[in-house]
Parts: structure tokens; C-alpha cells; sequence
């Protein structure tokens, strides 16, 4: 188009009125009889934490539509307003302002990473807006706030779990051998504190870096000292691959306990033939067909694991779990508080008892805005190649 | 005593994949003076191909001659692309010149490849082999031999054929090797081919070891880059040297004092090697060009 260049403005300007003037009464003319609920995400879809954030994010557009089909909730639509932050925690609190502000949304179900996470709190705490986490970070909720809580375990649940394990089998000295990344790092320091609980010490406690590619000297070192009845390995990425395998090298025949880091098939890949015989604690849904016909949560993993593999061809995960639990806390704490006001909807998900989730069985509770107890994790043992529910320990 | 055994087989191991690389350096600096930061790359491409060729139905060697020769290409490439249109520039611009094509290896193999952790089966079974106390995988086995026969073909290439001769002359005198008619250029392509041969048949024997990932080559570019500086950048034995020693310290090490203290002792041992030999263990070309 040749416009002259002057014209150009009041072109656009014309455009933009009629394109208001056209969407104006289509948008406050719903298909329901009210205005819709919002609720707000912001999640990592994209960048590093894709594999985290991709699935958190298909899951929440599919369960909001599916509250939608439903009738959504209190009889008015339920409108999710997604943003992704691409794994940047200064885009996060950015359109966790965003949310806050200009969408107004009552309630928030997102934040990928501990990071992100910890930069939107303050937004949502001071703006008294329920925020949901779907990250696993213990100090989202230690010290508890008021309007923050979180789906996935934390690494202290799963500590507790394998401790748990241990002291029924009546191990009482372990090694340690932890990676020093994030992960390996924080849950080292988890379990350290909670280990006393357990009457357990710790007799060799070694690391290794996330990027190395042996650690027989340090499972030689665990191997020659006095007294290990087990081995813990915290760890996430190949590190605890190598760890299995070296262990394996070295036949050291004690006990070995992985970490939910390293809860997928790949794992079981990577380790090979030495990955028989680990342990570890998992979340339902890596066993769903396997959990006992009377199992809470059988039904609602199967729904899960149907629904989203049939909505998007992908094989479902934990973090996708993260986020089904989260919408549908914050939908459930909508319809009991019977009201969309952000302190109403904080009070019912604080009060939510029993709820069977994905991930675990939630009971909130004024100091406990996690919910989620050693019961959530199942302890596994790799055999053949597969998951087994490993009998419990008595 | 089989702890010490099982530390230096570890040591051995480890140190034999640094070695590699190591080497891969020294020939590209021998006929360049340029320090390539993209040899990990090849190691890595070299691991990520033969596993991709195997899941595609491949026989081991076959896919892991396809393998070699794909990361020869890529060197080829990377010279032939970013290397010799910048000929005249200085050693350090055309070091950057190879950091960026780095990036860019990982960035297309993302894409090409996946960016999961990927292993290989080993090729002779995973039943630790019980010497004197210790165990020893026979992939272990398969690290060291692979490193002793490159490091001896590359001597006999280097020392003992023409070609290889041409190599060596380009490298003490770019000039000098031009005058008396050897294509330098073509002489540059040869080193860039064979460093990538040679860091992606390390890639290969290396992988059901420490496994790969689309960006694992960062990893190896920096141990082998310290294991070449340790030896004297530029001398094939340095480099072995260097490699075998940064490897048994790390598991000497983590084994004795502790591992926390493992990355930080290997580079300590390095800082002080280069404060009394500024030109590694083995760096013997003291004459500066003028």
C-alpha cells in the first residue's frame, strides 16, 4: 500500500477503534450469564525448565477447560491468564504484577522454579491473592506465609521417606554420597536434619560434582569404612546413573537409596543392569497401574494420566501432576468458600482436609501449607528393569 | 593396596579420556597455533552419534565409523567455514572464532540430537574384571587401548611419513613451509580432520563410561584443555602426560584427602606446575617466533 506516510497514524488509529468498537460488546457479552473467574499462571513453557513448566502448562489449560465444560465454577467461567516466563525469574515477578494489576486474577497456580517462585511471593502477599507453587523448594513454605502454598513433596519428605525405610529394615550407620548441585546440595542438608529423628548417622559422607563422569573413589571410601549398612545417593541427572553403576563396579552389595530426582525411566536406562535392586521413593503417578484396586488414588492418577496423554500424545509426568493439583485445590477452595474473593479462597484451601490429588493425599493446616505427608512417596525397588512397589518393610 | 589400586585404575581411566583430547588440541595448536575450544564437541558428537545410529538399528562399529566420520566433516567444516576465511587474523581471535562455534555445535545438536543423557552399551560386557583386590571394567580396558594405539599412530604419523612431516614443518614455520611448496592450508584442513577423528573415537569408547549429553563437550574441552597446558601445549607425550596425571590426581584425591577438594587440588597442581614451568611439564619450544 502506497498511504502517504502522514496518514499512517490516523490510519492506525481508525483501525484500533473499529477493532474496539467490534470486540467491545463480544467480550461483555459471555457465553455465561456472569463474568468470568480468573485465575493466573505464570510457568516456565519455554527455556530451561521447558520439561517442568511444558507440561504444568498443559495440564492447567486443560482442566480449566474442563471446569468449563462442567458449568465452571459458582456458575460464572473460569478464564485462565497464562504468561511464560521462559526459566527468567525477573519476567516472572513482572507478570505476576501483571496478573496482579491489570488482570486482576482471585487466585494463582504457576511459578516452575524455586526462584521464580521466591521473586513472585512478595506480589501476591502484599496484593493478598492465594498463590499455589509448583515448585519444590522447602523455603517456599518455611516459614509459612499466609497466602503461599505449594503442591510438589520436598526433599524432606522424601527424605523421611527413605529413613523411614531404613529404620524398619534396622539400618542405623549409612554413607552419604551427594551431588553438589542445587539439588544434591539442599537435599544433603534436608536429610542431615532430620536424620537424628531416626536414631541414623551418617558414618562417610562424600560428593561428587553434577558434571563428573567417576565416583569410584568415593564409593571405595564408603566401601572401606566401618560399619555402612546403607548407602544414600541425593542427587538429579546422570550423576546418580554413574554412582549406580560405579557401585556396581565396585560390588559393594549394601543397600542402595536413590532420590525422587531420579524417579523416571531414564534413569533406569542409563544405569543398566546395575540399576536392579535401588531404592527409591516415588511419587503415584510413575506407578499408576500398579497401585493396589483399593487405592485413593488410583482413580484419580488414571483420570489424569487419560485425560492429559489423550490431549496432548505425550507421555504424562510428575510436574504435569504439580499443576492438576493446583487447579484443582484452588477450584475446590472456590466452591466451598462459595465466593471469588481472594481471602475467602485463601481460608478454604488452608481448611482443605484429605484431598486425593495426584501427587499425594493434602491436608492443609495454618502451619502447614505443604499438606503432604511420608505417605505421598511410595518406596520403589527397581527390578527387571521396572518399577516395583516394594513391600513394606517391617 | 587395592584400594590404591582401584583408585589408580579409575585414575588411569579417566585420565586416558584426557588424554585424548588433550591430543586433539595439540595437533590442531602444532599446525595452527590455534587452541580449539570445540574439541569437546567432537568427543560429544562422536557419543550422541553412535548412540543415535545404534537406536536407529546400526551395528556398534558401524554406526561408530559413521560417527567419526560425521565429526570429521564438522571439522572439516568448522575450518573450511570459520577458520580460513580468518587467516590473517591473530591466534586469539580465531581462538574466540572456535568458542563460537562451539555454541553453535551444542546449539544445532539440541536440535539434531535431544537434550536428554544418553549412554552405550558396553562394548565388552559390564562384569567387573578382579585384579589384585580391585575391579577393572573391561570398558576401562577398551579407554586405555584406544588411547595407547591414537597416541602411537599419531607419533608414527607425525615423525615418520611426509605428510606428517608437513604438519610439524607448518608448525615451526608457517613461511618456510610455504617456500619449500607445502600446501599450508591443506596441511591446516588435515589437522582440524584428524583432531575431530580423534576426539570423536574418544566420544565413542568413552560414552557407556561417563555418558553424553548434547553439552557435555564443555566438560571435556576444559579437562582436556588442562591436561595439554599441564604437559606443554603442543607436545603429543605432554599432552598423554598431563592427561594421566590431572586424572590421577582428581581420584588420588578424592580417595585420600577428600572429594570436596578434588577439582580444586587437580587446578592447584596445575597453577604450580606453570609458575616453574611456564610451558608445561613437557614444553620444550622455548624460541619465540619473531
Amino acid at each position: 500500500m502506497d498511504t502517504p506516510a502522514r496518514l499512517r497514524p490516523m490510519l492506525r488509529a481508525a483501525a484500533i477503534m473499529l477493532a474496539t468498537a467490534v470486540a467491545g460488546p463480544a467480550l461483555t457479552s459471555p457465553a455465561f450469564a456472569a463474568d468470568p473467574i480468573k485465575i493466573g499462571s505464570v510457568v516456565s513453557a519455554t527455556g530451561p525448565s521447558a520439561f517442568l513448566g511444558d507440561p504444568e502448562a498443559k495440564t492447567l489449560k486443560l482442566y480449566v477447560d474442563e471446569l468449563n465444560k462442567k458449568g465452571g465454577l459458582l456458575g460464572r467461567p473460569v478464564e485462565l491468564v497464562l504468561y511464560d516466563d521462559g526459566g527468567d525469574a525477573n519476567k516472572a515477578r513482572t507478570f505476576a504484577t501483571r496478573l496482579v494489576e491489570d488482570d486482576k486474577v482471585v487466585a494463582m497456580v504457576g511459578g516452575t522454579s524455586t526462584g521464580a517462585t521466591m521473586a513472585m511471593i512478595p506480589v501476591f502477599e502484599e496484593a493478598g491473592i492465594p498463590f499455589v507453587s509448583l515448585a519444590g523448594g522447602i523455603e517456599i513454605i518455611e516459614p509459612v506465609r499466609a497466602f503461599v502454598f505449594k503442591t510438589p513433596h520436598t526433599d524432606k519428605t522424601a527424605c523421611q521417606k527413605i529413613f523411614e525405610d531404613m529404620k524398619a529394615r534396622g539400618i542405623t550407620k549409612i554413607g552419604m554420597i551427594s551431588g553438589t548441585d542445587g539439588f544434591g546440595k539442599s537435599m544433603r542438608n534436608q536429610c542431615l536434619k532430620v536424620i537424628g529423628q531416626y536414631g541414623i548417622t551418617v558414618v562417610a559422607d562424600e560428593n561428587y560434582g553434577a558434571t563428573d563422569s567417576d565416583m569410584t573413589p568415593q564409593l571405595n571410601k564408603i566401601k572401606n569404612t566401618a560399619g555402612v549398612e546403607a548407602v544414600l545417593n541425593p542427587g538429579f541427572g546422570q550423576g546418580p546413573a554413574i554412582v549406580t553403576r560405579n557401585y556396581a563396579q565396585l560390588g559393594i552389595k549394601l543397600p542402595l537409596y536413590q532420590s525422587h530426582g531420579v524417579a523416571s525411566k531414564s534413569f533406569i536406562e542409563l544405569a543398566g543392569p546395575a540399576a536392579e535392586g535401588v531404592r527409591l521413593p516415588a511419587p503415584a503417578i510413575l506407578i499408576g497401574d500398579k497401585l493396589a484396586a483399593n487405592d485413593p488414588q488410583k482413580p484419580v492418577v488414571a483420570e489424569y494420566k487419560t485425560s492429559y496423554e489423550k490431549a496432548t500424545g505425550q507421555p504424562v509426568s510428575t510436574f504435569g501432576g504439580y499443576g492438576y493439583d493446583g487447579i484443582q485445590l484452588v477450584a475446590r477452595a472456590i466452591e466451598s468458600a462459595k465466593s471469588a474473593d481472594p481471602k475467602k479462597i485463601r481460608d478454604a484451601l488452608e481448611a482443605t482436609k484429605g484431598y486425593v490429588g495426584v501427587t499425594g493425599i493434602y491436608t492443609f493446616a495454618p502451619a502447614d501449607h505443604l499438606g503432604l505427608g511420608t505417605d505421598s512417596f511410595r518406596m520403589l525397588v527397581i527390578r527387571n528393569g521396572d518399577w516395583a512397589i516394594e513391600a513394606p518393610a517391617r | 593396596m587395592s584400594e590404591f589400586l582401584q583408585l589408580a585404575f579409575s585414575g588411569l581411566t579417566v585420565g586416558a579420556i584426557y588424554a585424548l583430547i588433550a591430543l586433539g588440541f595439540t595437533l590442531i595448536y602444532n599446525a595452527s597455533d590455534v587452541i580449539n575450544f570445540a574439541q569437546g564437541d567432537f568427543v560429544m558428537i562422536g557419543g550422541m552419534g553412535t548412540v543415535f545410529l545404534m537406536a536407529a538399528g546400526l551395528a556398534l562399529p558401524v554406526a561408530a565409523l559413521i560417527a567419526v566420520v560425521a565429526a570429521v566433516l564438522v571439522g572439516l567444516l568448522l575450518h573450511r567455514l570459520a577458520i580460513e576465511p580468518a587467516r590473517g587474523a591473530s591466534p586469539v581471535t580465531l581462538i574466540m572464532i572456535t568458542i563460537g562455534a562451539s555454541i553453535f555445535i551444542k546449539g544445532v545438536s539440541q536440535i539434531i540430537f535431544d537434550k536428554q543423557f544418553h549412554s552405550l552399551p558396553a562394548f565388552s560386557g559390564d562384569t567387573p574384571i578382579p585384579v589384585g583386590g580391585a575391579t577393572i571394567l573391561p570398558q576401562s580396558l577398551w579407554v586405555m587401548g584406544t588411547a595407547l594405539a591414537l597416541v602411537v599412530a599419531l607419533y608414527l604419523f607425525l615423525e615418520h611419513t611426509l605428510v606428517g612431516k608437513a604438519v610439524l614443518a607448518t608448525a615451526a614455520n608457517r613461511l618456510a613451509a610455504k617456500l619449500v611448496g607445502i600446501n599450508v592450508a591443506l596441511v591446516l584442513a588435515l589437522a582440524f580432520g584428524l583432531s575431530a577423528a580423534m576426539g570423536a573415537l574418544a566420544g565413542v569408547v568413552a560414552t557407556p563410561i561417563t555418558l553424553t549429553r548434547y553439552d557435555i563437550g564443555t566438560l571435556f574441552t576444559l579437562k582436556g584443555f588442562a591436561a595439554a597446558m599441564l604437559g606443554g601445549m603442543g607436545n603429543p607425550v605432554g599432552a598423554v602426560v598431563g592427561g594421566l596425571l590431572i586424572g590421577l590426581i582428581e581420584t588420588f584425591t578424592a580417595g585420600y584427602l577428600s572429594s570436596t577438594y578434588k577439582d580444586a587440588v587437580a587446578f592447584l597442581m596445575i597453577l604450580v606446575v606453570l609458575l616453574f614451568m611456564p610451558r608445561g611439564l613437557f614444553g620444550s619450544r622455548t624460541v619465540e617466533r619473531v
